[in-house]
């Protein structure tokens, strides 16, 4: 069986800034709005000088980038925050020099999203990810789709190496992220127009293709023209599965494609990417939190934790090798035996 | 060939994109035109403002800085704002993803960029020509015109250089970009004379490929001069987009390798 994916003690590490706290533990006045108020701040800054010299969308991006910074720009501004906050005293022990430097050069800590994880993927398969929120999927899918390098081992799709061959491995794969990344005031078509040029799709062919797969989902016509942003998030999903489709992947790398999704639209997608693996000779990477999902359409599951995978089987065995006494187990059983903590500690990850 | 031909066509994809933008942003795309064509006015009326010593050729000389500085930055604005922008969308992982050179998505960023400014600049222009009566009997107009051509493509540069600003900081890389903007703005003398400036900023002045732009334009369009007369001056835009460009692409690649390092293309999902 050919192997579609080779991923060779990958392993991916962030430095993430660490944030100039106080020791003390902050006090309600103003402990919980420094953050937000930094982020916010910054954001409309942002918009500001767009205003001023004249490019509307970036006043409306300006909407977006208020919305949106807090997640990316949290460090920055709960440093602003903190530089501004706190009154006289918060500090105390640490002299105006250096809450100053670290401020200005917060300093680093290294967290492992991916350490050392090793698996194949044959053709045809569907592979699916599983673990808790923090654990490293989607900086695995990232590795994988040549959005980040690995810092150590090997990825290949289809023999081509992710940071040598990049261009190479963009032509055969797509992804569906979480969260859908479209320009939210364009409609869908124009939206999936775009991907297509991209992607040196045929555009009139692109255009009938699109509109087939979305009916297929369940999206009408009539919703193909309407701009992203008035489109509930289960159909902004489907519509980017359907951009993903559009250029017809050999690798498909889908993470949490049905997050958001009511039962019956995870249904339809669900339902769509196995006929996709049938059709289209597509090997599928899926990631979820779905565990019903995940016994339903993966050959074979990794569970992650903390970077590392700590099982790998058929959905089958791994409800086997847990079953004991006669009693069975579901891929959920496994998922909180393998991952441990599901119901006793709540997680201290920074998974956004 | 075929694959210069495929390039060409992905880069067509920026283009189509940002003019579905405007469209759908045509509210924003008014009110701005409005501010432009307003603030270009309010300058050309301080040209003829006795109290400040107006009349004459001032008037011409004002317009042509509010007209160059206009399409100017908003060249300058598309090309290094492009990066920040997908950014605030969204959508940079999936158009970074896309099997195409960086060459030609930063192309087709310029495309649109040209396009676009040139479209605004001729609106405002008619509107200045419609209220004030322009003198154009010494001008030079085919000599305005290389000017304008080889001056987008050292802007063009200017702006890759910034485009990658925000690929080494999501936070602070676009502040960055505007405060760039607002020094060539201060040492270009798009309304005054770089004589003017006091002597620590001159140098500055003659590092900004703007300063030889508005240069070279009021000499064509007030002094009728020829190509020969502002021939150093093309020279030295020309010679500015050469280095530029290549180089602007180069750490455009080099920002966009460092943020797939270190995780900063984007951070959440
Ligand atoms: N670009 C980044 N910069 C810094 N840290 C990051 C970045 N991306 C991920 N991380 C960190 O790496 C770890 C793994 O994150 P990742 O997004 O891969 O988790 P996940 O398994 O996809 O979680 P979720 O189920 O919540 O989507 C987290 O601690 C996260 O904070
Ligand atoms: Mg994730």
């Amino acid at each position: 069986m050919e192997t579609a994916l080779e991923c060779i003690g990958a392993r991916k590490v962030f430095y993430v800034k660490k944030e100039a706290r106080p020791k003390t533990k902050p006090s309600a006045e103003w402990g919980a709005s420094p953050g937000e108020g930094g982020a916010n701040g910054s954001g409309g800054d942002a918009a500001l000088p767009g205003a001023i010299a004249g490019r509307p969308a970036k006043a409306g991006a300006g909407e977006h980038g208020s919305a949106d910074i807090p997640s990316n720009g949290g460090a920055g501004g709960r440093a602003n925050g903190s530089a501004n906050g706190p009154p006289n005293g918060r500090f105390r022990g640490r002299s105006a020099f250096s809450r100053a430097m670290a401020t200005l050069f917060p300093r680093s800590v290294p967290v492992q999203a991916v350490s050392g994880v090793t698996f194949n993927v044959r053709r045809g398969e569907i592979f699916g990810i599983l673990g808790p929120n923090g654990s490293g999927k989607s900086t695995l899918i990232r590795l994988i789709s040549t959005l980040l390098l690995p810092d150590e081992g090997e990825i290949r799709v289809f023999g081509h190496d992710v940071v040598r061959e990049r261009f190479a491995v963009r032509r055969l794969i797509n992804r569906v992220s979480v969260e859908a990344a479209f320009f939210k005031k364009l409609s869908a078509m124009e939206n999936l127009s775009y991907a297509a040029r991209l992607y040196d799709v045929d555009i009139r062919e692109a255009r009938k293709t699109a509109i087939s797969i979305l009916k297929r989902l369940g999206l009408g016509e009539s919703k193909v023209y309407e701009p992203l942003e008035d489109l509930s998030r289960g159909m902004q999903q489907k519509v980017a599965v359907a951009r993903a489709l559009l250029t017809s992947p050999v690798l498909l790398l889908l993470d949490e494609p049905t997050t958001g999704l009511d039962p019956v639209s995870k249904r339809e997608v669900q339902d769509y990417v196995l006929e996709v693996r049938e059709g289209h000779d597509t090997t599928v990477i899926l990631t979820t939190h779905d565990m019903q999902e995940a016994d339903r359409l993966c050959d074979r599951v990794a569970v992650i934790d903390q970077g590392r995978f700590v099982a790998l089987d058929t959905p089958a065995h791994l409800k086997a090798d847990l079953a004991r006494d006669g009693e069975a187990a579901t891929l959920e059983d496994v998922f909180f035996a393998l991952t441990g903590k599901a119901l006793k500690e709540s997680h201290p990850g920074e998974g956004d | 060939m075929i694959e210069l031909a495929r390039e060409v066509r992905r880069s067509y994809a920026l283009v189509e994109r940002n003019f579905n933008l405007i469209k759908r942003y045509i509210g924003w795309e008014i009110v701005f035109l409005v501010y432009t064509v307003v603030n270009t006015l309010t300058i050309a009326f301080i040209g003829v403002n006795p109290a400040t010593g107006g009349g004459g050729d001032r008037v011409l000389y004002l317009v042509v800085g509010a007209l160059l500085w206009g399409f100017l930055s908003v060249l300058f604005h598309e090309v290094a704002e492009s990066v920040q922008w997908e950014r605030w969308e969204g959508t940079i992982e999936y158009s970074f993803m896309a099997p195409m050179k960086r060459l030609s998505y930063l192309g087709g960023v310029c495309l649109f960029a040209a396009t676009y400014g040139a479209v605004r600049t001729v609106v405002v222009m008619l509107a200045v020509v419609s209220l004030f009566k322009l003198d154009l009997g010494n001008a030079n107009l085919g000599a305005a015109l290389v000017v304008l051509l080889l001056s987008s493509l050292s802007f063009i540069g200017v702006g890759l250089m910034a485009a990658v600003l925000p690929l080494l900081s999501p936070e602070k890389g676009s502040q960055a970009a505007h405060i760039l903007e607002a020094a060539i703005l201060l040492v270009s003398g798009v309304y005054y004379d770089v004589s003017v400036l006091p002597g620590w900023l001159q140098p500055l002045s003659r590092l900004s490929p703007a300063t030889y732009t508005l240069r070279a334009a009021r000499a064509a369009l007030l002094r009728n001069a020829s190509l020969r007369d502002i021939g150093g001056d093309l020279v030295l835009l020309l010679a500015i987009g050469v280095v530029l460009i290549p180089l602007g692409l180069r750490v455009f690649n080099w920002g966009e390798l460092h943020a797939m390092r270190t995780g900063k293309l984007k951070r959440s999902g």
